[in-house]
């Protein structure tokens, strides 16, 4: 990549102390995010996908400082922002903004869509009260919603309609970067579909760059240019979107495409299901070595004592795990060689590796569906 | 032919509420046997949940009217005294609630929750009860249930709370089994053990399963016959095979192709269904779906009756479009914009 990249994020980390007693002694921690680093181009929309509490909302929430990370670099356009003040984050805030989950909670019930849409621009100082008047009107038609809604309240509007506020807000101070935290999963499918298009429609009128969180593997799939997999507070993998599906490496992407429902009874049958056991262990005390390892069926030693690292297997296609699938002997060795070079792997390679007969040189026949 | 459990005929629900007549359920048949599993979807205000709540004897209440025949058995629900569908809900028919976080008392513990349910419909001790409590918990697959009866909710998962809820349904050995979007709050990993689990139980309590849903993807998995839901009617209604592979309904064509799907090259664009669905109030005229309707005409202003206008027996739909019209044109509804055709 030659150019700088919008955001990029250095081994970032969030935990959040766990405190008992009089003393409110710290007895724990939950390691919501832990050691994540990735980059995100201008323009591009990077999706971010795992189950719930594996740390994506965290994630997104503390990229835009809404929470503080406990460690780690976050560079917008070139600069770090991980310990500015309110002060001199605001300016920035100005070019990311956030679109949340749930349309029922996150516009306030007492204000008009109008006030809701223009109080960032107010906070922010832009324009005149009319010229914020006309802004609004003209975002609320960009939107998909009319300019006579000025004056009305949040509970008039249907959960898809809300959702569309939700982006107008965001909208409002022509931010560089949108964070959308599950925008459609409160959805109907039909409203989902219409909102989807809204969003990439924005995305080419203003040049928006987004990451967007969700755990819908179709809906990410289908916005994403890249996608990031998460799983306990780590990017496990990181693909270019097709590669991903076509193409998983980690097990636990390859469980998570597998358990999605396919709308289609015959492929439905004929399709190899992983089932995985049980719940995402606790955040609290994480498992050893691998994260993913007591829920993985190709579990061997190795994963219980190291922490796989994310490696590159060529064309930006990361990921973490000692037993890679889909993966040519080539590829392999060019990366196990790599590896060794890398410090956090030296210890990892001071111990008996165990890849014989692992990957598979083609596509797994549970994915040959997708070439459809 | 299987034994029929539950027919259904005609049933109208409607709420009197300020603003006017909430015409919720308008009209709806079907009926189940043991064994199957009917698959009802929909999206939100289509009517699905209110059905399923009117089978229970949920909906009764000063402002509810009802018409036409719940028949489980033979016996018509509808007819029952409250107090006698205490014994038909639980002991004949279980129902499990869409969100496993809000329909567990958090300040009971799991185990009591469900020898609750055992100790109203059945006379056991505590002792028996509990022991039933944590066979069932076994039969959910909850690890340990010996010692997890006595937790709270709270430290359940939510993937194990509705396994408990599913497991309290269970609890008098229903021969229906009603399951409301059970799957809808939980991550996809979760959503595919629960939907093994009810397949399951529904072969080893030898039950029948209703199932609602707004997934057609998890609904083309578990479900023998499916019913589309609209404006409080049944649109479409066939087998699984049916309505996947030749469906006759522009509304069902709509929810097809809004899915961003994994099983076909990504679309351009997604299919979007324009507007939203109608007020139960103010229905529109003729076809329900006609504002909505890509493909509306003349005709369309009188609504459609629910008929069997295909080849196959038994797969009915409301749409006075021609048959091979439909065949010809649906793909492009379906597919959206990827070249495609499945």
């Amino acid at each position: 990549m030659s150019e700088t990249p919008l955001l990029e994020v250095r081994h970032v980390k969030k935990y959040f102390p766990i405190r008992k007693g009089v003393l409110q002694r710290e007895v724990g921690r939950v390691h919501a995010v832990d050691d994540v680093s990735f980059a995100v181009r201008e323009g591009e929309t990077l999706g971010l996908v795992g189950e719930s509490g594996c740390g994506k909302s965290t994630l997104g929430r503390t990229l835009v400082r809404l929470l503080e990370p406990t460690d780690g670099e976050i560079v917008f356009q070139g600069k770090p922002i991980q310990r500015l003040g309110t002060r001199r984050l605001r300016p920035l805030r100005r070019e990311m903004q956030m679109v949340f989950q749930d349309p029922y909670a996150s516009l306030n019930p007492r204000k008009r869509v109008g006030t809701i849409v223009s109080d960032p621009m107010r906070i922010h100082n832009l324009g005149s009260r009319n010229e914020q008047k006309r802004r609004v009107g003209e975002i609320l038609e960009t939107v998909g919603l009319s300019p006579e809604h000025y004056n009305r309240f949040p509970h008039e509007f249907s959960g898809g309609q809300r959702q569309r506020i939700g982006i107008a807000r965001a909208l409002a101070l022509r931010p560089k970067l949108i964070i959308a935290d599950e925008p459609v999963s409160a959805l109907d499918v039909s409203i989902q579909s219409q909102m989807l298009n809204l969003m990439e429609d924005l995305q080419n009128e203003f040049q928006l760059t987004y990451i967007f969180i969700a755990h819908d593997l179709g809906v990410v799939r289908h916005v994403s240019d890249r996608i990031a997999v998460m799983y306990l507070g780590k990017i496990v993998e990181l693909s270019p979107a097709e590669e991903l599906y076509t193409r998983p490496i980690m097990p636990y992407t390859e469980a998570l495409l597998s358990a999605v429902p396919i709308p289609d009874p015959d492929l439905a049958e004929k399709r190899e299901r992983i089932v995985l056991e049980g719940d995402v262990p606790s955040p609290i005390r994480p498992p050893s070595g691998c994260r993913f390892h007591p829920r993985c069926r190709y579990v061997t030693d190795v994963c219980t004592q190291i922490e796989p690292p994310l490696v590159d297997y060529g064309d930006g296609h990361l990921a973490a795990c000692h037993h890679p699938l889909n993966v040519d002997q080539e590829t392999l060795q060019r990366v196990e060689v790599a590896r060794q070079h890398s410090p956090a792997a030296a210890d990892a390679s001071a111990l008996p590796h165990d890849s014989s007969g692992r990957s598979n040189p083609a596509v797994a026949p549970a994915h040959d569906t997708h070439s459809r | 032919m299987a034994e029929r459990l539950l027919e259904v005929n005609d049933l109208k629900v409607r709420f009197a509420t300020e603003d006017g007549v909430v015409r919720a359920v308008d009209g709806i048949a079907f009926a189940l046997e043991r064994g199957k599993v009917l698959g009802i979807v929909g999206e939100s205000g289509s009517g699905k949940s209110v059905t399923a709540m009117t089978l229970m004897g949920l909906t009764r209440g000063i402002n509810a009217r009802f018409e036409g025949e719940v028949l489980y058995k033979g016996k018509d629900l509808l007819q029952v005294t409250d107090r006698d569908m205490q014994e038909y809900r639980g002991n004949e028919l279980g129902m499990i609630f869409q969100d496993p976080m809000t329909s567990l008392n958090p300040v009971y513990r799991i185990g009591e929750q469900i020898a609750e349910a055992i100790q109203a419909h059945e006379k056991v001790d505590k002792r028996a009860a509990r022991a039933r409590t944590i066979e069932l918990l076994r039969q959910v697959g909850i690890p340990n249930p010996e010692s997890r009866v006595d937790d709270f909710p709270h430290q359940f998962s939510g993937g194990m709370r509705q396994r408990a809820m599913i497991a309290m349904a269970l609890s008098c050995n229903p021969s229906v089994l009603i399951a409301d979007e059970p799957t809808t709050a939980l991550d996809v990993t979760i959503q595919a053990q629960i939907v093994e689990l009810v397949s399951r139980l529904k072969d080893d309590f030898d039950s029948a399963v209703i199932f609602i849903t707004h997934d057609l993807g998890v609904i083309a998995e578990i479900a023998d016959e499916i019913l589309v839901m609209y404006a409080g009617r049944v649109v479409e209604r066939g087998t699984t095979r049916d309505l996947f592979y030749d469906p006759q309904m522009p509304y069902t064509w709509g929810l097809l192709g809004s899915i961003p799907r994994l099983d076909r090259p990504r679309a351009e664009r997604l299919h979007t269904i324009k507007g939203a669905p109608p007020s139960l109030i103010n229905l529109p005229e003729g076809c329900k779906f006609r504002p909505r309707c890509p493909h509306a005409f003349d005709k369309c202003m009188q609504e459609p009756g629910l008929a069997n206008r295909v080849e196959t027996a038994g797969h009915l739909d409301r749409c006075w479009l021609d048959v091979a019209y439909k065949r010809e044109h649906r793909d492009e509804s379906i597919s959206g914009g990827s070249a495609e055709a499945a």
